[in-house]
């Protein structure tokens, strides 16, 4: 049993971003403990006020390159309920395909690039080729049919250019619809593979109860619009993020931390997806549950993977779904700009992700507000470490640390999300 | 293969996009992996390696003295210094703050700046590389395709000098027999000014295109923002146009600032 330890990560590796931990035990107590984000803010909500609201979405895609698409939908759909603008179905389905596509790219990145190596006992993925060779290329299939997805719809894999206030400057051709989705249908078979794959790795027992939120929808599996919903009980209009959940300011880390109002920090991600969404998951997806044997609602964060391989799956599903459906036809997109104030939420591979803009009557943005799911995660990510490390006492300091840093990992964490800036209400009076 | 080129990846202040755009060659993975060897790579590896490297890609803009310090000690390890997309060509979209006075995006950004600012590091405004040190290859896009990527390192691999476009979106456009949506539709168009290697999707997909490859050598600025007035914008449109992926290049700031 170790009372003496610290735990030093300068640079948390296989993260997007740049952070690190510290944890310093001692007497058996933990004295210090500390998920510090150290990459630089870039003021996203300064630099948007005097923009146009055409090109809100354009702008904040490039807060992260991981999640490009939530946070263009976010914006997409905060501009339109601000400027009362109606999105016709096709552009609804476009969207979540355009999302799934991003989720399964994500999810990929994680499970096999980021994640799968600590639990296979390798450095990184390119270091698996030799011996695994047909898991690194299951990943890189499925990694880009996600891109592909994202570039079939939006134009570009990597902040996508087509999707506009309104609709998409150009709808995806028929023709390469269907070859996405002879593909779709073919990768089904990896992504069954992938949900096997993790659950055949020996994830850690560490069960800690926490409140868990996401988007919910009666008709779909939510991830472009919903109500806000969580395991205690929550269930608010997306408009009314503000009031369920308050950040504050930590000093060694650039990123805010997150509670729910009243209660605590609380958990986003796949994880709560699936716990608060089960039944709206495609059949498959839960028929594949059933067989490993996961069982909602599930409380151990690093049962995350799991959580994410079983999207991938409803991804799939989901992603035929819609393109059986939708008529790919030239729409209207004309709208009118006007003043007023809106809001969204979308879900992104890490979690719940919020946008509020408020517009003058030229359509030029006056306040902008940005919530990202890495900093709804940060707090309780130092909550869950707080309970792990004294429970992984007796491991030598190298594995303790690799557990610490599998335990961020399982979250997903997106640091240039999370130092994007933070929320002001002076900005708009400058 | 003995005569691997040695590869890191950094990242400074930028959103990840360029490393994903890297990891997003997948298909082309072995030839990567038979012609580099991957020594730094903190999103995709544990191990990651000190120099000295043949070739660093460096994602994001310089921002503060503790970037400005991991630069100048990398251009002194590297061979050959990427400038891996806008971010460290032009400093990308987060520029645009540095027309905003600091203390006033600092002080009504987080409710007790010096708080955090305190314990960190100063803020500073956003700077591409090529302010402190010498760049060999400005790789620019957002992201930069991965062809281009590519071609970087096809060309360290012959010791060759990398092919990369500077000539304007226009040449790419025309190639895919598109109609010019500024000449014909009065849609104000970037393409005229800025460096093509995206393969002009925007304009292909019945968009403007916004510039996010930054400018081309020798962009005529003021004759394409006297175009877009002309076509009936106003000035803040076109402060906004050129104030966007590179408003701090000699070409786009002058059009940017202008009344």
């Amino acid at each position: 049993m170790s009372r003496e330890r610290d735990i030093q990560v300068g640079y948390i590796s296989r993260v997007e971003g740049q952070g690190s931990l510290e944890i310093r035990v001692s007497s058996g107590n933990i004295e210090e403990l500390r998920f510090e984000i150290f990459e630089p803010p870039k003021f996203f909500e300064a630099f948007l006020v005097g923009r146009h609201c055409s090109e809100v979405h354009e702008l904040t895609s490039r807060i992260c390159g991981i999640c490009p698409v939530p946070h263009q939908i976010a914006a997409l759909r905060a501009v339109e309920n601000a400027m009362g603008i109606d999105v016709s179905d096709q552009t609804r389905d476009l969207r979540r395909l355009m999302n799934y596509g991003n989720h399964i790219q994500s999810h990929i990145l994680n499970l096999y690039f980021l994640a799968a190596p600590d639990y296979l006992g390798y450095e990184s993925l390119l270091s698996m080729v030799k011996e695994h060779l047909t898991t690194v290329k299951r990943a890189l299939k499925l990694k880009k049919l996600g891109n592909d997805l994202v570039e079939l719809v939006g134009g570009r894999a990597i902040h996508p250019i087509s999707a506009v206030i309104n609709g998409f400057t150009k709808i995806p051709e028929k023709e390469d619809v269907e070859l996405v989705r002879k593909r779709l249908l073919d990768a089904k078979q990896d992504a069954r593979d992938t949900v096997e794959f993790f659950s055949s790795l020996e994830m850690p027992e560490f069960i800690r109860k926490c409140e868990h939120v996401a988007l919910s929808s009666p008709e779909e599996f939510a991830i472009n619009e919903g109500f806000l919903v969580s395991t205690e009980g929550i269930r608010a209009e997306e408009q009314r993020y503000r009031e369920c959940f308050k950040e504050t300011q930590v000093d060694y880390s650039w990123s805010k931390h997150s509670e729910i109002v009243g209660r605590g920090s609380f958990l986003v991600g796949p994880l709560a997806r699936v716990n608060l969404n089960f039944e709206r998951l495609s059949h498959d997806a839960k028929r594949l549950a059933k067989e490993a044997g996961f069982r909602v609602p599930n409380f151990n964060p690093f049962m995350a993977h799991m959580a994410r391989a079983l999207e991938i799956v409803n991804a799939i599903d989901n992603c035929i779904d819609i393109i059986d459906a939708v008529p790919l036809k030239e729409e209207d997109r004309s709208y009118e700009v006007r003043s007023g104030m809106g809001s969204a939420v979308t879900e992104a591979p890490r979690g719940i992700l919020y946008h509020m803009y408020e517009f003058g009557e030229d359509g030029v943005v006056k306040k902008a507000d940005i919530v990202t799911p890495t900093a709804q995660n940060a707090k309780n990510i130092e909550n869950d470490l707080r309970e792990l490390v004294p429970s992984i006492a007796d491991l030598p300091d190298d594995e303790a640390t690799l557990r610490c840093e599998m335990l961020v990992r399982a979250y997903d964490p997106c640091i240039s999300c999370s130092v994007h800036y933070i929320n002001l209400d002076k900005v708009g009076d400058r | 293969m003995a005569n691997k080129l040695k590869l890191a990846v950094f990242k400074m202040t930028g959103c990840a996009g360029c490393q994903m755009e890297f990891l997003r060659l997948e298909e082309e993975l072995p030839f990567v992996l038979e012609n580099a060897d991957i020594r730094y790579f903190v999103m995709a590896k544990r191990q990651n390696l000190e120099g000295p490297y043949d070739v660093s890609f460096v994602e994001g803009s310089i921002s503060t003295p503790r970037e400005l310090d991991e630069l100048r000690e990398l251009r002194s390890k590297s061979r050959i210094l990427v400038a891996f997309g806008d971010c460290a060509c032009h400093g990308c979209v987060p520029s645009i703050l540095n027309w905003i006075l600091p203390d006033v995006a600092a002080n009504t950004a987080y409710e007790d700046f010096h708080a955090i600012h305190s314990k960190k590091e100063s803020y500073r405004k956003i700077c591409p590389l090529d302010e402190f040190v010498s760049v060999d290859v400005h790789l620019r896009g957002c992201p930069p395709h991965k062809n281009t990527i590519l071609e970087v390192l096809r060309s360290a691999t012959l010791g060759a000098k990398p092919f990369l476009r500077r000539h304007p979106v226009c040449v790419e456009c025309k190639l895919k027999e598109n109609i010019c949506i500024l000449t014909f539709e009065g849609r104000s168009c970037m393409g005229p000014v800025t460096s093509a290697g995206c393969g002009a999707i925007c304009p292909t997909a019945n968009r403007e295109c916004e510039g996010c490859y930054g400018p081309m050598s020798d962009a005529n600025a003021s004759s394409l923002a006297e175009k877009f007035l002309e076509i009936g914008l106003a000035r803040d449109d076109v402060t906004r146009k050129f104030r966007k992926y590179a408003g701090i290049t000699p070409a786009f700031s002058q059009e940017a600032e202008k009344q």
